[in-house]
């Protein structure tokens, strides 16, 4: 595990409110995005000269065209529901990393140079002038948010402060600000077709050593296609699900499911990734671009279907956005939803009988799950409420034998993030990353203890890497977290499967 | 930021990367290993070339189970998984193992 420079947590039996320490986080920025990662994007190169002018005039711009952001920015009442229910301001006790504390770095310049109070009795307001100093602190604190949205769910007036934080970052793009870890990502998607620049004979051959550790394990020739056209179903999936782990254990899961349903199905080289960072920038542009390359990919392949891998922004967009960026999507089939998540096609399977499922092969393991945020809160799945919760959970059981939730106030729409959501997944956020998993940490560490849970399983690619990060400087081991779809992957018995029935009998015969 | 090699000065990024990868030079990765306080044995250097063989073709690093798969083919099955990897990589063998060996540091949800 790497060396901490800074003091982790302590875990306790409860999630405590931390005692009020200003700036204590206020040393914390990413890197900022080098030239060729703005014009990527399509942003100015570096801060631009009028950045005071532009600045404004992009906040104007901003709150005409999302009128949302207005009416928050308007609506506050100051109640102080929200104060304790961001995992960052948990795990740092910073009063800007409170939801309200937050809010107001933009608020304050709002009220400045938007409202007649503000423009002319400002203290009175607390309305501020915009300075230099100002766009730091935008920078630093709007890159201490992961946009999980939990603090919504307990504001009275449903303000939503990750719309707030996009709208921050957006105009500091705009200016030519923005952050490195997510405007490089967002240029390789532009140009390669994923977060990881992962060219097509990379993914080629990884697909290919899938197919050869399947056929070593079960003995059944299981397919990863790639780029196939006349395929029923386009798998859109985390590009980290090729390369991470446990991603990849959950997506032999994707591709043992598809074969046991009997379906076509190929990934896309040019769609090979699920994620779309420009939700997290704010930028409506580059979210619509690289959703435009799904659909390309569906058209050009001719799928009848587009399924979703384990990836939980990646789903909000699919789910609330897609048709909006990228539709309509009237040359699919109107049978299936559009698109749909890979839960909701394993779900459906299991509860038609049509998987062969030995829950024992999971009982090493004492399972629990952690909703992630985006799922969650900014999503559904199936055709009944809260199936966002219900079906991966259902999933899970038909899986294993020894299943149990955490704390009730940390799971379902109260899920707390994992840390490292919106865009905060990189090294130069450490210190935020592994402040901010306390409260996830916590309430894991209780059902460990009272509970003997050996293991956590997500739904996306984010939290899984955040989670094996997180997991050793909180004194667990990396590998204790899981994808659901592993758990899938573990149980299934595939048809004509070697069993370790018949590897015994041929021991036997050969004996 | 740049680090120093044999008398010759390689240009870094922030977070000590090699800007060129052209550059590379196996003093490089002994001098990053050193500033981390880890002396690089026959086992890392056999990730080290590995990861520059496989950049060399595919552009990229290889993803962490084409890695484990191929040491588990050279140095025998019970080195060919991650855990492996880590004890000779504290930091990962994604991030750590590439910054050595001269690659670009991979991005995305990993």
């Amino acid at each position: 595990m790497a060396k901490a420079d800074f003091e982790v947590p302590e875990l306790k039996k409860h999630i405590e409110v931390p005692r009020v320490e200003e700036g204590t986080m206020a040393h914390l920025s990413p890197y900022v995005a080098k030239p060729d990662h703005q014009n990527g994007v399509g942003y100015p190169e570096e801060l631009v000269e009028n950045w005071h002018e532009k600045t404004l005039q992009a906040m104007d711009d901003v709150r005409k065209k999302y009128r949302s952001f207005q009416v928050y920015l308007d609506a506050c009442v100051k109640c102080g529901s929200c104060t304790d229910k961001c995992h960052y301001f948990l795990g740092t006790g910073d009063p800007k990393n409170m939801p309200v504390g937050r809010q107001d770095l933009l608020r304050k310049v709002y009220r400045r140079y938007f409202t007649l109070p503000g423009k002319y009795f400002p203290k009175l307001v607390g309305a501020e002038d915009l300075t230099r100093e100002t766009l730091d602190d935008w920078y630093s604190y709007y890159h201490q948010c992961s946009q999980c949205r939990r603090c919504s769910v307990f504001c009275p007036y449903g303000i939503d402060t990750a719309e707030i934080s996009m709208a921050a970052r957006e105009i500091l793009d705009r200016v030519g600000y923005g952050q490195k870890y997510c405007n490089e990502i967002i240029a390789k998607v532009h140009k390669i077709g994923n977060n990881l620049g992962l060219p097509g004979p990379a993914l080629l051959d990884t697909l290919e050593g899938l197919e050869e550790d399947v056929f070593d394990e079960t003995g059944v020739e299981v397919k990863f296609p790639l780029d196939q056209e006349g395929a029923d179903i386009l798998l859109v999936t985390p590009s980290a699900d090729f390369f991470a782990e446990p991603h990849v254990d959950g997506l032999m899961g994707y591709g043992k499911v598809f074969h046991e349903a009997g379906v076509s199905w190929t990934l896309s080289t040019t769609a090979s990734e699920a994620a779309n960072f420009g939700m997290f920038i704010g930028s409506y542009e580059n979210m619509r671009r690289i959703s435009l390359r799904v659909r390309q990919a569906a058209k050009e392949l001719g799928v009848k279907r587009i399924v979703f891998g384990e990836c939980g922004h990646a789903w909000r967009v699919a789910y609330s956005f897609l048709n909006t960026l990228a539709g309509p999507f009237d040359f699919l089939d109107p049978k299936y939803p559009v698109p749909q998540h890979i839960c909701e096609f394993t779900y459906d399977l299991i509860r038609k009988g049509k998987l062969n499922l030995d829950k024992s092969a999971n009982d090493e393991m004492v399972l629990t799950f952690h909703d992630s945020c985006n799922v969650a809160r900014a999503s559904r799945m199936g055709d009944q409420p809260g199936g966002q919760f219900t079906i991966p959970r259902e999933v899970i059981k038909a899986s294993c034998n020894h299943y149990v939730d955490m704390h009730h106030d940390t799971i379902h729409e109260k899920t707390f993030c994992c840390g490292g959501g919106g865009g905060l997944l990189t090294d130069d956020l450490m210190e935020i990353r592994v402040k901010g998993a306390k409260p996830r940490m916590t309430a894991l560490q209780n059902v460990i203890q009272e509970n003997g849970v050996t293991h956590m399983a997500a739904i996306c690619a984010i939290c899984k890497s955040q989670f094996s990060k997180m997991l050793p400087f909180y004194g667990m081991e990396m590998d204790q977290i899981v994808s659901v779809h592993q758990l899938v992957s573990n149980a299934i018995i595939l048809t004509g499967q070697k069993t370790d029935e018949d590897a015994e009998e041929n021991a036997t015969e050969e004996a | 930021m740049a680090i120093d090699v044999d008398g010759k000065s390689y240009e870094t990024d922030e977070e000590g990367y090699l800007v060129n990868i052209s550059d590379w030079v196996p003093g490089v990765a002994e001098v990053m290993a050193k500033e981390d306080d880890l002396e690089l044995t026959d086992d890392h250097w056999e990730i080290l070339n590995f990861l520059r063989e496989y950049y060399e073709e595919y552009q990229i690093a290889p993803a962490v189970r084409v890695l484990t798969k191929a040491v588990g083919k050279k140095l025998g099955k019970e080195k060919g998984n991650s855990k492996y990897l880590y004890s000779l990589f504290p930091y990962g063998p994604g991030k750590q193992a590439c910054r050595y060996a001269g690659l670009p540091k991979p991005t995305g949800c990993i």
